[in-house]
Order: C-alpha cells, then sequence, then structure tokens
C-alpha cells in the first residue's frame, strides 16, 4: 500500500515575486529528499498563493527498501590468531556491524583473505524519514530574509503554521518554533480554519473556504473573468499584458475581476503615462478598444483578493484612487504644456548632470561632438544625421519636465510623446526615446539604427567623462551605472556588426571630440587603459554568460590586436568550435611556441632572405608573406584562421629541423624576427598564448 | 459623529482607544519637527535593543517639498502620521492591525484588503524593514515594516511599526475628494484649520527661506549635535540631528543641493543618527535596560563588550 503526504507551509504575505520560486524550490527539494532517502514516489504536484506554498506526493512508498550488505573486516590474519580463533579486531568488527562473531565468513580480495560480515539494513518508515522534511522547508530560499519577534530566524515573512499529513497522520516536526498538524487557513477573511482529515482533501477544502492553491488554475480564472468582462463590451481583453497577469495571479488567493472607470478627461494625458498609473502603481489593467484604432477607454480591469459581494464598493474605492493618481498627472500634463522644447533646453543650463561635468546642457553640447564621431565610423548618411543633430541638440529636454519627475520610470518615453507633440520629426522623437536603452543588462536594445546610435553616444559621453575625473567602479560601488552602460555600450556595437571599427581608436576619437579640459585629459590619458579594459570586461561577461565561452578562450580571443568588438566574439566562437578538433592542438601548441620566443622582443626588424638557410625556414618565411597578405585582405575571422591552420604544420617542422638559438648571432637574429613576424600577425587573430590544451 | 463617518479626531481617538487596549502606550507628538513618525525618539531610540516597547502616538509630519500652496487635494506640507510600534513584534501583528481598520468601521468583506510587498528604507537615519503597504480598495492607507537595521545596526529585538497616513484614511471613511473637505470634528473641516498655515509653508519654503541662514543652522545644528552625542547626551544631541534633517530638507526644497551634494549630507546626518543609536545603547545598559524583565545581565555584558571593542 503506498501514501498520500501533503506539506503546506503557511506564513504572512509574501512578496509576489517570490511565491512561484517558493513552489518550485519546495517541489523540487522535497523530491530531492525523497530521492536521497530512497523512498520511491509518484506524481508530485506543487501549490501556492500569497500566504502558503504547498507539496503533495502521491504513491509514496510505506517504507524505505530493505538493504542487504556484504561489510568487509579486517584481514583474516588479524581477525584470528594462530590458532583460528577471533582476536579482539574480529569482536569488535562483528559487534560494531550490529553482529557476532558466529556469523563472520572468510573470503579471498586479490589473493588474500578476509573477513566479511552479511548485513540486513530494514528501511525505516517513511513516517519517521519525513521529519528530516523541516531542513528542506529550512533551506528554501529567498532573495530578501527577515527576522521577526526575538527569534534569530530569517525567512521571507513569519511562518504560521505547517501541514505535514501523511495520509491520516501528521508528521510531527517543528520549523521556526511552529509544529506541524493537519489545521489549515482558508481565505483571511472569507474563509475559516480547516482540518484536513485526508492530504487529498486539501484542494477541495481550500476551495470551499475560498483559496484557489493551484496558481494555474488562479491564473486561468482570472483570465477567464476579465475576458468576461470585455466580451460585448468591445473591450479588447488586456490579458497580454503577461507581468501585470502573473503579478496579480501572486497577489489574491480568491480572484474576483472587476472594472472600474474615470473620467474621460483624461484621456487627454499620454497614454503611457495612464499606463504607467494603472499598471505599475495600482496594478490595473488598462482597457483599449477592440478596435482597429485600438485607444485607451476611461475604463480599467482590477482583480480583487475575494467573492463578488460588495464589489461595487471595491470598485468605487479603486476609481476614487486611480481619478486622484490621474488628476495629479493631468495637473502635470497642463504644467508641462506651457513650456517649448527650446524652453525646456534653456532649463537643462541650470541642472548640473555632475558638479565636475557641467550641466545637462553641456553634455548634449558634448554628444553633438561625439555625433560627428560616429558618422565617421558609422558612416551615416546625410538624412541620419539631420535626425540626430536635432536629437543631439534637445535629448535631455524632458528631465525638465514635470512629468519625468513624477514618473522617473518614464524619462525618455515623455521626451518622444512631448516631442511628437511639439511637432519633431518622428525619427528624433524615437531616437530620444530609445537613449537608455538597455536599461538593464539583458534589457531590449533600441528598435531602430538611430535609436542606437543616441544611446551609444549617451553611454560613451558617460564613460568618457566619469573615467575622466578618476570616478570608476571599484567592487559593488558603481553609483552612475557605468557597468550597465558599458555592457550597453557593447551589446548594441556587436549589433550594429560593423566590421571596420576597431573600439580603441573609436575610442580615441571620442575622446578626442569630447575636447575635455586639458588638466582632465591628462586624467584620462591615465585611465584610458582602464577604460578599454572596462569594455572588455564587460565584452568578456557577454561571452561567458550569453555563449559559454570558456576561460581561456575568453583571454585568447580579448588578447587580440586587433580590437574589434564582434570580431572578438566571433574568434571566441571559433576557437571554442575548434577546440575539439585534431587540427586545434597543433594551431595552439606552434602558436603557443611562436609567441613564447618573441614576447620580450623590440619592435620587429625585416628579415634578411639571404640569411634563410634550410627549406623548412623558407618554406616558413615564404608560409608567413602569403599569411600577411591573407590578413590584410580578409578581416573575416574564420579565413583567418583557416590560413592560421594551414601555416601549422610549416612552423611544427621548421621547430623540428631549426635550432633557434645559434651561434651566429645574425642567423639567430633572423630567425627569431621571422617568429616575431608571424607573431604579430597572428594575435591580430587571438593571443594563443593564452589557450590551454 | 458625522453622519459621513468618523471625523479626523474620532479616527484618532479609535485608534487610540485600539491600540492602549493592546497594552501600547499612549505617546504624545514629540515637539521637534520631523518627516515622519519613525523619527520620534518613541520609534527611533526605542526600537534600539533588546527592551520591549509598545507606543502609539500622533505624529504631525512635516514634508516642506511635499508643499503645494494648499492648493493640491492629496499633498500637504504638514500631514499626520498615526504610528503604533510594538517590540517584540507580536506573532498576530497582521490581525492586530486588521481590528484596527473593523474598530474604524471597515469591514473587510465589504473592501478588498492586501498586503503588498514594500521594503522601507531611511538611509539618513541608517533604518530599514520589510513589510507591505496595506492597500484599502487600492489606496495605501498603512506602512507595515518589520525593522531589520536602526541606526545601522541590525537589531536585537524586531520592532513592528505601523504608521497610518490619517489624511488618506479619513478622506476614505469620510468619501471626500479632497483632504481639505475632511471634518476635523462635527462642524469643522481640516482646510478650516489648515489650508492657511499650508499656504504660508509653501510660501516660505519655496520662495522666502533664507538659504544663507539655514546652511548657517545646518552647520551650527550639526556642530551642537556631535559635541552632545561626544559628551554622551543622547536626548538632546538626537534633537539637534532633528533639527538638521529639518532644515536640509528645507534647503532641498529650494533646489538648492545638488544631486552630487545630496549623498554627502544624507552621510553626515548618518553618521551622526548612528552615533546617537550607539550611545543610546550604551546609556541604557549602563541602566540595566530598565524595561528588560528578564535577562537584562547577558545584554548589559553584550553591550559593556561591544564598548569596550569601540
Amino acid at each position: 500500500m503506498t501514501h498520500t503526504f501533503l506539506l503546506e507551509v503557511g506564513l504572512e504575505d509574501m512578496p509576489a515575486e517570490v511565491i512561484v520560486q517558493a513552489e518550485q524550490q519546495l517541489v523540487n527539494k522535497t523530491k530531492a529528499f525523497l530521492d536521497e532517502s530512497h523512498l520511491s514516489y509518484g506524481k508530485v504536484s506543487g501549490f501556492s498563493t500569497p500566504r502558503r506554498f504547498a507539496v503533495m506526493v502521491e504513491d509514496l512508498a510505506e517504507k524505505q527498501p530493505d538493504d542487504d550488505l556484504t561489510v568487509r573486516g579486517p584481514a583474516q590474519k588479524i581477525a584470528q590468531d594462530e590458532e583460528g580463533n577471533w582476536t579482539k579486531a574480529a569482536i569488535g568488527f562483528s559487534k560494531g556491524q550490529g553482529g557476532s562473531v558466529d556469523e563472520l565468513m572468510i573470503k579471498d580480495e586479490d589473493g588474500t583473505p578476509y573477513v566479511y560480515i552479511e548485513k540486513h539494513i530494514p528501511g525505516k518508515e517513511t513516517k519517521e524519514l519525513l521529519k528530516g522534511l523541516a531542513t528542506v522547508v529550512e533551506k528554501i530560499e529567498f532573495p530578501k530574509n527577515m527576522k521577526w519577534g526575538t527569534t534569530n530566524y530569517h525567512y521571507v515573512r513569519p511562518v504560521h503554521w505547517l501541514v505535514a499529513l501523511l495520509d491520516e497522520e501528521v508528521v510531527p516536526f517543528e520549523v521556526f518554533d511552529v509544529k506541524t498538524s493537519n489545521r489549515t487557513e482558508g481565505h483571511r477573511f472569507l474563509g475559516e480554519t480547516i482540518t484536513l482529515n485526508r492530504p487529498e482533501e486539501y484542494e477541495e477544502k481550500l476551495k470551499a473556504e475560498y483559496v484557489l492553491p493551484r496558481r494555474a488554475e488562479r491564473k486561468a480564472e482570472i483570465v477567464k473573468q476579465i475576458e468576461d468582462l470585455c466580451k460585448g463590451r468591445r473591450w479588447d481583453a488586456p490579458t497580454f499584458y503577461r507581468e501585470l497577469l502573473e503579478e496579480v495571479t501572486d497577489l489574491v488567493e480568491y480572484p474576483t475581476a472587476f472594472y472600474g472607470t474615470f473620467d474621460e478627461e483624461y484621456l487627454t494625458i499620454p497614454d503611457v503615462v495612464l499606463e504607467t498609473s494603472m499598471m505599475d502603481h495600482q496594478r490595473y489593467f488598462p482597457v483599449r478598444e477592440d478596435s482597429r484604432s485600438n485607444h485607451l477607454l476611461p475604463y480599467f480591469i482590477s482583480v480583487r483578493n475575494g467573492d463578488d459581494q460588495y464589489l461595487d464598493n471595491v470598485a468605487r474605492g479603486n476609481e476614487k484612487v486611480l481619478t486622484a493618481r490621474l488628476a495629479d498627472a493631468k495637473f502635470f500634463y497642463e504644467e508641462d504644456q506651457k513650456s517649448s522644447i527650446p524652453d525646456f533646453v534653456e532649463q537643462l543650463k541650470h541642472v548640473d548632470y555632475h558638479d565636475q561635468l557641467g550641466t545637462l546642457y553641456d553634455k548634449q553640447l558634448r554628444a553633438g561632438k561625439l555625433l560627428e564621431v560616429v558618422k565617421d565610423y558609422y558612416h551615416l548618411s546625410a538624412s541620419e544625421m539631420e535626425t540626430l543633430k536635432r536629437a543631439t541638440s534637445i535629448y535631455k529636454f524632458d528631465l525638465m519636465t514635470q512629468m519625468v519627475d513624477e514618473f522617473p520610470t518614464l524619462q525618455g518615453v515623455i521626451g518622444e510623446v512631448y516631442a511628437l507633440e511639439r511637432g519633431e520629426h518622428p525619427a528624433v522623437a524615437q531616437a530620444i526615446s530609445e537613449q537608455y536603452l538597455p536599461t538593464s543588462v539583458m534589457g531590449g536594445l533600441p528598435g531602430t539604427k538611430l535609436g542606437e546610435y543616441m544611446a551609444l553616444i549617451d553611454k560613451f559621453d558617460a564613460l568618457i567623462q566619469f573615467f575622466s575625473i578618476g570616478l570608476i567602479p571599484t567592487g559593488s560601488n558603481d553609483p552612475y551605472a557605468l557597468r550597465r552602460q558599458a555592457i550597453g555600450v557593447v551589446r548594441i556595437m556587436l549589433d550594429l556588426r560593423v566590421g571596420h571599427i576597431e573600439v580603441d581608436q573609436f575610442i580615441n576619437d571620442l575622446i578626442q571630440a569630447s575636447e575635455l579640459p586639458v588638466s582632465r585629459e591628462e586624467d584620462l590619458a591615465e585611465n584610458k587603459a582602464a577604460l578599454m579594459n572596462f569594455i572588455e570586461d564587460r565584452l568578456e561577461q557577454i561571452m561567458q554568460a550569453e555563449y559559454q565561452i570558456a576561460h581561456d578562450v575568453r583571454q585568447a580571443a580579448l588578447g587580440t590586436t586587433h580590437k574589434n568588438l564582434s570580431w572578438m566574439l566571433i574568434v571566441a566562437q571559433i576557437l571554442e568550435e575548434e577546440k575539439e578538433t585534431e587540427a586545434f592542438k597543433t594551431v595552439v601548441e606552434s602558436m603557443t611556441r611562436v609567441f613564447n620566443m618573441t614576447e620580450d622582443r623590440d619592435a620587429i626588424q625585416t628579415i634578411d632572405e639571404d640569411l634563410l638557410e634550410t627549406d623548412s625556414e623558407k618554406a616558413l618565411a615564404d608560409a608567413v608573406e602569403k599569411l600577411e597578405s591573407v590578413f590584410a585582405q580578409e578581416t573575416w575571422p574564420k579565413t583567418r584562421y583557416e590560413a592560421l591552420e594551414e601555416i601549422s604544420p610549416l612552423i611544427s617542422d621548421f621547430f623540428d629541423h631549426n635550432m633557434i638559438m645559434v651561434e651566429n648571432e645574425a642567423v639567430k637574429e633572423n630567425r627569431l624576427t621571422l617568429l616575431q613576424k608571424l607573431a604579430i600577425i597572428a594575435k591580430q587573430f587571438a593571443d594563443f598564448s593564452q589557450l590551454v590544451i | 459623529m458625522a453622519d459621513k463617518g468618523l471625523t479626523f479626531q474620532e479616527i484618532i481617538l479609535t485608534l487610540q482607544k485600539y491600540w492602549s487596549d493592546q497594552d501600547c502606550l499612549l505617546m504624545q507628538a514629540y515637539d521637534t519637527e520631523k518627516g515622519a513618525g519613525t523619527m520620534s525618539p518613541y520609534t527611533f531610540l526605542r526600537s534600539l535593543g533588546p527592551e520591549p516597547w509598545n507606543a502609539a502616538y500622533v505624529e504631525p509630519s512635516r514634508r516642506p517639498d511635499d508643499g503645494r500652496y494648499g492648493d493640491n487635494p492629496n499633498r500637504l506640507y504638514q500631514h499626520h502620521q498615526f504610528q503604533v510600534v510594538m517590540k517584540p513584534s507580536p506573532k498576530n501583528i497582521q490581525e492586530l492591525y486588521i481590528g484596527s481598520l473593523i474598530a474604524l468601521g471597515i469591514d473587510p468583506l465589504q473592501h478588498d484588503i492586501r498586503f503588498v510587498e514594500d521594503n522601507w528604507e531611511n538611509p539618513s537615519l541608517g533604518c530599514a524593514g520589510l513589510g507591505w503597504e496595506v492597500w484599502l480598495d487600492g489606496m495605501e492607507v498603512t506602512q507595515f515594516t518589520y525593522f531589520q537595521q536602526v541606526g545601522g545596526m541590525e537589531v536585537d529585538s524586531v520592532t513592528a511599526e505601523l504608521t497610518y497616513g490619517l489624511e488618506r484614511l479619513a478622506s476614505y471613511i469620510q468619501d471626500v475628494e479632497s483632504v481639505y473637505d475632511i471634518e476635523w470634528a462635527d462642524g469643522v473641516k481640516y482646510g478650516e484649520i489648515f489650508k492657511e498655515p499650508e499656504y504660508e509653508h509653501s510660501v516660505y519654503t519655496f520662495e522666502e527661506s533664507n538659504l544663507e541662514m539655514l546652511f548657517q543652522l545646518l552647520d551650527a545644528y550639526e556642530k551642537e549635535a556631535t559635541l552632545l552625542i561626544d559628551q554622551g547626551l543622547v536626548h538632546p544631541g538626537y534633537d539637534y540631528v532633528l533639527k538638521c534633517s529639518h532644515v536640509f530638507n528645507l534647503i532641498d526644497a529650494r533646489g538648492a543641493v545638488s544631486a552630487t551634494d545630496r549623498p554627502a549630507y544624507l552621510r553626515r546626518i548618518r553618521s551622526m543618527a548612528r552615533n546617537i543609536a550607539k550611545s543610546f545603547l550604551n546609556e541604557r545598559a549602563k541602566l540595566n535596560f530598565p524595561l528588560l524583565k528578564e535577562d537584562e545581565a547577558q545584554w548589559v555584558e553584550k553591550y559593556r563588550l561591544e564598548s569596550e571593542v569601540n
């Protein structure tokens, strides 16, 4: 006969974003626990609401299987004396194994006789083993823990009840001073305390007490209710706001969707502000008309944590709250309407970007200068330049609006809306909107090329400026989010995929164009290498996180003298792919030798062909010349790698048949020069000496 | 009683009675300007150390930057908080809180009451906690926090802090659109008492304040606070820290603090608050933690050792 087991942790309201993880962790850790305990089981289901997470295990074995073991003891010569009597060692061993000397047997192992004992270990009772789940509960990890009362426990929220029920029996254990029982709680306001006779009653009894413990079911219920509300009203059911839907699912135990209205006068507020007010601040679903225009309607849908009693009351309360928010937003919007873009730009002259780095207006001026460099590198057309010139000359203006002061997350976006309202070209507005992207390490990139250039300029300016006053991030201290901005720079440059840009030169030219004061330009000269490394470190981070490239390969790719971010990434991918091939080993071994022999050499001299003595030496010299021309004509990393692969047997040959450190100084120098030349060319691909084979 | 629900003062009386019945000391508002009830010594200082402390009080809270000349229906230079602190946090604190809403005539079955995660932080006092904002039909009416850190130190015993926004609660209960329409008592509206001071404080804060004097005051208050802290005079020292904080807010409201100077000012106030917190604990330890009923020797020893290390 098998068992059913239920474990539920009941606690004060958890943050919405940890609930799914808590359920998954409980399920996975319970399974791992059962596996380690050698308890077989069938179906395992998880449950969660803001106030609980639970796991149900079906077809759980009655007990652990018994185990028959043969345990080896001491060698026979130690276990028995000369007369064949058992020694103290043998007696000790048999006792230790819970048997007696009568049970000892002697068997040979590799020609040496040892004593053995056969042991029968009866499996433990499931109920007994399940007490160990206390640690499973304690070990659920949360991003933020707290302590409470006078205890020193740390958990997401204080725990109030624990259900651990194996069929009809409570499995007794304790977590954070809370003892297990067969009692759980219904909905905080609508429900009662529930006594469970068996785990199977869990879902049904909770539902009767206004709790839907299956998250997927709760979500489906919310979707259905929202769709029902929209049906017949020509509303486009707003269930496509996935993140909001997930969050709302984790804010309620018993969902009841309802709609509310607000005055049409607020529809004059930009859509994005209405949406932010409703979604981010109130967790409401905005409602759009189910028509081609798809415009916002003066309605919202919200989900109550409760039933449909007094729903009008709840709707009215929510309407009042939203109206107060929208009244504020409308006030700010109308205040902003009184100013033109030049008015706002004028105000930028009075706001410091940073006290050593001038005003926001100065930042815009610098952006205009950096744009000229971007133009040269990315071959911007006249019309692109026209758009970006306009954009850089106004792109920070929305920071002066009341709306951004009130809704800081809408910086850039408000700029776009206001720019369009004030007659700017849509491409200008778009570029302004996209200047802050990506806003997180993996965040979305600008959707347009011009947006990418704008974002690139803005971020490079920040990096150059802060590095020029020595404000370089250390450890976790990065108050100006320079790491994120550098990641943005790298991801955008990779996305723009322009093959000929060497980032070190690009940065040099950008610095030049920044026209730093002399003293800071000198400081930056010292920090320039740090800036370059800072950017390469971000590229390395991307190689590792997004492309799973190994450490040595990353170092080799980053160690190239050809500082082109796209190529560096492709080189890393090629090396990672080639790693498994036979030829790779030859390439790396021969190249490493070349690199090691030439690493300390000064500027390269010319090769004297007359001093080339052996055939293998001449062959290599010819091949190096050919390699040089391949590299001069082809930047595509794959072609370059193939050329390196081709030359590598000749290098091995060369080393096999020639002494480098010969007495004749001229010949020796000539050979080293040949290798040096080869190393210089190869390093335009990668620093092979970093590779581990 | 007004037919539109409890008046403002009835709300205060109801909460005072309710929390008094839960064995909270009814304290009075602390007489130094401050931005929040948390800054009262009845919360900030008393949440330190192992001594139990249960208290409730109304705290008028000044936020100069939120002044709107009495024009905005929801924003005020000064609003009123009803503050409840219970240390150690009782196991049933959530239920106690809900009980207080019921006492105010808010039937949970007729509304939607939610506990939405909100982690609270007051960097200038080195305080941080975890908890929720409590939503009543979508309106945030209470900040509910379990203190984890006070004055930059991890707490010995966790304080549960409930901060009711009285104006919001009242405008909800009385169903008015503007705080100025709230009935303070029968026949007297909130606006009739506070509209004029709101206007005048806004004029002062945004137009007339004497920045030169405020900067001088900030320096003078800081010097005095530092001096008093060094002498172990915790309470007068803390008064001057509160004065620094208020003067800083006045300066800030004039936009006279640049974004980069701000962290430095906040750091100065934080470092004073930390020192106050430490010396408060030392002084309480010297008095053998008089509010502790048991185990005081162990705590006295802990703080004796810590003060020796320092």
